[in-house]
């Protein structure tokens, strides 16, 4: 990395600023302005005034225009203070940071099972072009990326776990059984279901780049050299091939790490993705906003990381 | 005088049509794509003539059938739910909304991104960083959330839904779009009918724009795909589409009850969707295929 890139980078991350500012603005709006607020959940139960419920208001703030919540929420935020849930009426902080563990290690296993099975799948696929193993994984990987994954969730967690009683139906782990064997069997089932559409998507991805990179004149010169056909392809081709690759799984990655609502929905896994449900269940303006400002940052994350791997990897990047 | 006009006319409408052929060969040549175009053809005329297919109507409730779900039988190809309703009557108008919903979400979708990233490709500059910013941002948020809060908390009807959907989906086709244009501004027949005095307008939509029409065209499919899956997981919430409406989500949604005594009523809504979604992607890789001028 030289000191151009080193500059861009540092213009990069400031830039990410004004993009994060402009991301809570939407969510902050998206979630004040639609009818009906947090205090409509109060309003429903019997025996609480309008008064009382006048001074909620008043006693969260909530009494006061949009754009001044805004700012005062911002001002909060930005010093690590994300209010209370009203749900549990805990500090979101703490809500949100009990459901941390679970959601990375859920999107941690489904992200190595989508990577260990897509590269290679990608790269037999490229090698083999038009072969019988290149159709089929062509349309299986459509099947996966086409595939409604609350559906195949549903259907092999009644096969599994209702018919055949294979794998526990949902959880993280038994009650009375903390064993590594157990909580194996619990992550079997949703980690499969969340890496199989981004197995075909990588897959398909590393397909197209490797056939890009096999057509290049210096592959031509590698075997022309006489080297084997294990050498061009992973040490020459494979190299070059995973550069754009990165970027998809990257942001691919900031979606598994910010919590995958369908799956952990489904499996009843206390992650992030299931919070999310719960509070929208429940009207939880503060927790959805952290929620949704977390999955943000994440994007943001990635795509920076992303542009400082590629100035690593490629050293022909210039940016000015 | 006219002669040499007419022949020029001539040798266009021929060179044109060469085109088309060359486009329906390639697309030809791509069997799944068109198995799909069928597929989706038979889909779309069975939800329309869904009223004549079925001797049911969707929230019709057989009552000796009432209680518990029926396993699929000659009278009930998929089966009756708990209420003594057909299942294979309520998947086939759920198709209506499904397919409804793709269609209408993307061509608000596509509309709205080929505006955006026309008008930043076309002007470039400050138009272009603004829009671009707002991109970005848009980009930033993960959009099933999103949807979900945004569903969630207006409880939208169908058409209110669609615009849901259309309005936060438009990204990608405006970054294509705006790429398309870049390439294409700075083009001759850009500059001769620059320098035949056409407005900003006519040169953005009567000459460059018809050339990006063929990936604009192969995104708005995939985008329809893409909607259909975002509808069915949003009623599969409930947060989409409500009851008594059938629509492939919330199928799904009701029969999550029944998975253990009854999964046949899991089994058919969520298969339409596979099929739908999967023919809507084939087809769009073989227009894909088919447009991409530099094969």
């Amino acid at each position: 990395m030289n000191s151009t890139n080193f500059t861009f980078l540092a213009r990069r991350i400031l830039g990410s600023v004004p993009l994060l500012i402009g991301i809570s603005i939407i969510l902050f709006g998206v979630l004040n302005l639609a009818p009906g607020g947090p205090t409509d959940v109060y309003a429903e139960i019997p025996g609480v005034s309008a008064e009382t419920l006048e001074n909620l208001k008043r006693e969260l703030g909530l009494d006061q225009p949009v754009p001044v919540q805004y700012v005062r929420w911002l001002g909060a935020a930005v010093r690590g203070e994300w209010g209370y849930s009203i749900r549990t009426g805990r500090r979101v902080a703490t809500d949100v940071k009990e459901r941390i563990p679970a959601t990375l290690l859920l999107g941690g296993t489904a992200f190595l099972l989508a990577l260990l099975g897509a590269i290679p799948l990608g790269i037999m696929s490229a090698v083999r072009r038009y072969s019988t193993v290149d159709y089929v994984f062509t349309f299986l990987s459509f099947v996966g990326f086409s595939m409604p994954i609350f559906w195949l969730a549903l259907m092999l967690q009644s096969l599994f776990a209702v018919q055949w009683h294979l794998l526990p139906s949902a959880g993280m782990v038994s009650i009375g059984d903390g064993s590594f064997v157990d909580r194996v069997r619990h992550i079997i089932l949703p980690a499969s279901i969340l890496a199989l559409a981004y197995m075909a998507s990588w897959g398909r991805f590393t397909r197209a780049s490797m056939l890009d990179v096999l057509g290049l004149d210096y592959i031509r010169t590698a075997k022309a050299k006489g080297l084997g056909n294990g050498t061009v392809i992973y040490r020459h081709a494979l190299r070059n091939a995973l550069v754009p690759v990165l970027t998809v799984i990257a942001l691919d990655f900031a979606g598994m790490i910010s919590g995958a609502i369908i799956t952990e929905t489904i499996f009843a896994w206390p992650g992030m993705g299931r919070l999310f449900i719960e509070s929208m269940n429940g009207r939880d303006y503060p927790v959805l906003m952290a929620l949704l400002m977390i999955g943000s940052l994440a994007l943001v994350g990635m795509n920076l990381l992303t542009d400082i791997i590629y100035s690593f990897v490629d050293p022909r990047i210039r940016y000015e | 005088m006219s002669e040499p006009a007419l022949s020029i006319d001539l040798q266009m409408a021929s060179e044109a049509k060469s085109t088309r052929a060359r486009v329906l060969e390639r697309f030809r040549r791509h069997r799944l794509a068109q198995i799909s175009l069928v597929v989706l053809v038979l889909m779309a005329a069975a939800a329309l003539a869904a009223p004549w297919l079925t001797p049911y109507t969707f929230d019709g409730q057989d009552i000796e059938l009432l209680g518990r779900p029926t396993p699929p039988s000659w009278q009930h190809l998929m089966g009756t739910d708990q209420l003594g309703r057909d299942n294979a009557t309520r998947v086939l108008y759920g198709a209506r909304i499904s397919l409804l919903v793709g269609l209408l979400s993307a061509l608000i979708s596509t509309s709205l991104g080929t505006l955006v990233g026309s008008l930043a490709g076309f002007y470039g500059g400050r138009t272009d960083a603004i829009l671009m910013r707002a991109t970005d941002v848009m980009l930033s948020i993960p959009i099933l959330p999103l949807v979900i809060v945004l569903s969630g908390f207006t409880r939208p009807n169908l058409y209110m839904l669609v615009f849901i959907i259309g309005v936060l989906s438009w990204m990608g086709t405006a970054r294509l779009v705006r790429s398309q244009f870049l390439s294409l501004r700075s083009l001759d027949f850009v500059e001769a009918a620059r320098a035949l005095g056409g407005s900003s307008n006519r040169l953005m939509f009567t000459h460059i724009l018809p050339n990006a029409l063929g990936p604009i065209l192969v995104s708005t499919t995939l985008a329809v795909g893409g909607a259909i899956l975002l509808e069915s997981a949003l009623s599969f919430f409930g947060f989409g589409v409500q009851p008594p409406t059938p629509t492939w989500g919330n199928l799904l949604n009701a029969a999550r009850d029944w998975l253990d005594t009854a999964p046949w009523l899991a089994t058919f809504p969520g298969l339409f969707i596979l099929i739908t979604v999967l023919a809507v992607n084939f087809l769009g890789d073989g227009l894909r295929d088919a447009l991409d001028s530099r094969l």
